[in-house]
């Protein structure tokens, strides 16, 4: 089995209004040295071992949902765990 | 003329659609289920606003993954008219029939009002019965209509007269260059995020919708007088 943990957040590029408000609200608390703040998404997924490598199954799911890639990154951590 | 309207779990305007198809225009209308397979008996699809499957993950990322999504695509490809409003709008750019994506609203708000558009192209099959630059007003209702997309995309999307509708004075959602509806470059799916199915009757407070349903139908029937 394998346990997946996949971070989403917007690209560099795009413009982060959540994380545009976050950052003023950080300010105004008195953390005005705060430079950036960028709201994505964690998702965990697990799954069992088949043919394909992982990794390439990880991405294909990426690519294919879990991110839009016309304004979002993705990268993910995989974690082999052992069934007893 | 038959319309089908795609309903998806929580599309929540299939019915105003419907009612548009039906009962202002006169025409053939029939609900869609997002598990059905053919669209083959119908000329025009329309997708629905709402919040299909919830928005998770992100706004139409779940719906553009549905059985009929296929078909949509396969009567993109043979001319027919696709118009996607809203979630609709948000469903087309996941499945990659028109470029671009969604950004929360600048605001963070849900915004539901009227608002002013601009018909910047007149010469589609949805908006051949208005005039270039008509202003029209239109309901808005949405929490994710900030449109963007990349340099490259906006240059091709302006060379190609692909941006059909913007916000006339006040953008509501920071899209970019206004951008309230595009078109592909076909020129027969149409996605825009304000609802002119909920401006189709002077009832509803105002009936500046009406003109593109008219516009589809008037298209199709040229079409097809020619072709008889």
């Amino acid at each position: 089995m394998y346990k997946v943990k996949v971070y989403v957040t917007l690209r560099e590029s795009v413009l982060d209004p959540q994380g545009t408000a976050v950052k003023k609200s950080l300010d105004t608390m008195g953390y005005p040295n705060v430079q950036d703040v960028r709201i994505g998404k964690y998702m965990e997924l697990t799954l069992e071992k088949t043919e394909r490598k992982i990794e390439e199954v990880v991405e294909e799911m990426c690519e294919r949902l879990l991110s839009n890639p016309v304004i979002e990154d993705y990268r993910y951590e995989i974690e082999e765990s052992v069934v007893l | 003329m038959r319309f089908a309207v795609i309903v998806f779990p929580g599309s929540n305007c299939d019915v105003d659609m419907y009612h548009a198809a039906k009962d202002e225009l006169g025409e053939e209308a029939e609900y869609v289920w997002h598990d059905s397979t053919s669209l083959e008996d119908f000329d025009a699809v329309l997708l629905p606003g709402g919040f299909s499957f919830g928005d998770y993950l992100r706004t139409g990322a779940i719906a553009r993954f549905s059985p009929i999504m296929n078909e949509v695509v396969k009567a993109a490809e043979a001319g027919k008219p696709v118009l996607g409003v809203c979630n609709g709008f948000q469903v087309l750019l996941e499945a990659g029939l028109l470029p671009g994506a969604m950004r929360r609203n600048e605001s963070l708000k849900f915004i539901c009002r009227p608002v002013q558009l601009k018909v910047k192209n007149n010469e589609t099959m949805f908006t051949s019965s208005y005039q270039k630059d008509e202003v029209i007003q239109i309901p808005i209702a949405h929490g994710e209509g900030n449109y963007y997309c990349d340099e490259q995309t906006l240059a091709n999307l302006k060379a190609n007269n692909q941006i059909v509708f913007t916000y006339d004075g006040t953008n509501p959602n920071g899209s970019i260059e206004d951008i309230a509806g595009i078109i592909n470059a076909q020129g027969n799916v149409l996605g825009m995020m304000p609802h002119p199915e909920r401006a189709v009757d002077p009832l509803l407070g105002g009936a500046d919708g009406l003109k593109l349903f008219k516009s589809i139908v008037k298209q199709w029937r040229e079409t097809h007088a020619v072709k008889a």
